[in-house]
């Protein structure tokens, strides 16, 4: 698990800074791409996680299971987070 | 609308408490130059901003904040768990617990408790942005005043990360007031600014 939350963690990190960069250099054709293959990646390893250790999203995720794994999974400002998922 | 991840902007796993140390971070959590302030002042001035780029500038750096807010109260929550009662005594944070327990309360370092008068919004979109690029650095300074204190790397590790990612802010905001700055010499006229001391509203200097 850690290393694919890792994985995940990095991509989605990757996508806000240059985001940010984008909003104020929305011309930048290089970046864009960039950005674009990152959302790619970050999208397969997204559906990955949600797949083997539950839903990411309240309200977005599709729930795999009859009973609610939203209340049940690790919070993430727990050290249980990394180790119990 | 918002949309929360069950997971953080960047890890925080701490093995072991200290609360002399939580103390003194909780200041980034409800502080002056802390990141619900952060927050709040640029996701309340977005609705007065001028051109695309700073709107959305102003919208997504005031959302990274929220994920900041939470990444300082998983540190402070961290290093404060499984507190014996001798530790509690000596660490200092004893008058914090008598109010708040180890519960996450939004102060500064010394108890103050969060107030929006750390913050501004003057509908003056060149104004708030250069309260933003200084917000930025006051930020910046708080972090390097704390990883003084700091010698666990599982704390200095996520303190490092947000200690960039003020530098990050800082130059998109400087970047974005170059825009609103252009475009607010282009003289339109602001229906609610008018900053012309004159009340003949000619264009003359007079008082
Ligand atoms: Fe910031």
């Amino acid at each position: 698990m850690e290393n694919l939350l890792e994985e995940l963690t990095q991509l989605d990190f990757a996508a806000v800074d240059l985001a940010l960069y984008l909003n104020t250099h929305p011309n930048d054709e290089n970046a864009i791409s960039l950005y674009n293959s990152i959302i790619t990646k970050a999208d397969s390893c997204r559906t990955k996680y949600e797949k083997n250790f539950g839903p990411l999203c309240s309200f977005r995720s599709f729930s795999r299971n009859n009973n609610w794994t939203w209340i049940k999974n690790p919070w993430p400002w727990s050290t249980d987070f990394y180790s119990k998922l | 609308m918002w949309i929360y991840e069950k997971k953080l902007e960047y890890p925080v796993k701490i093995k072991h408490t200290n609360p002399t140390l939580a103390k003194l971070i909780l200041t980034q959590y409800g502080g002056p130059d802390g990141e619900l302030g952060a927050s709040l002042r640029y996701l309340s001035q977005r609705f007065s901003m001028l051109t695309p780029e700073a709107k959305a500038t102003l919208n997504d750096i005031g959302t990274e904040e929220l994920a900041h807010l939470e990444i300082i109260g998983a540190i402070v929550h961290q290093l404060t768990r499984d507190l014996t009662e001798e530790q509690l005594k000596a660490s200092g944070l004893d008058a914090y617990y008598v109010d708040h327990g180890v519960g996450i309360y939004p102060a500064n370092a010394a108890g103050t408790p969060f107030t929006a008068a750390y913050i501004q919004s003057t509908g003056n979109p060149a104004v708030d942005l250069y309260e933003d690029m200084a917000a930025e650095e006051k930020a910046r300074k708080t972090y390097e005043y704390i990883m003084k204190f700091i010698d666990d790397p599982d704390v200095m590790d996520p303190i490092r990360f947000l200690r960039t990612r003020e530098i990050v802010h800082f130059q998109r905001f400087g970047e974005c007031l170059m825009y609103v700055q252009d475009e607010m010499g282009k003289k339109k006229v602001f229906p609610i600014e008018n900053n012309n001391p004159c009340k003949k509203n000619c264009n003359c200097e007079e008082n």
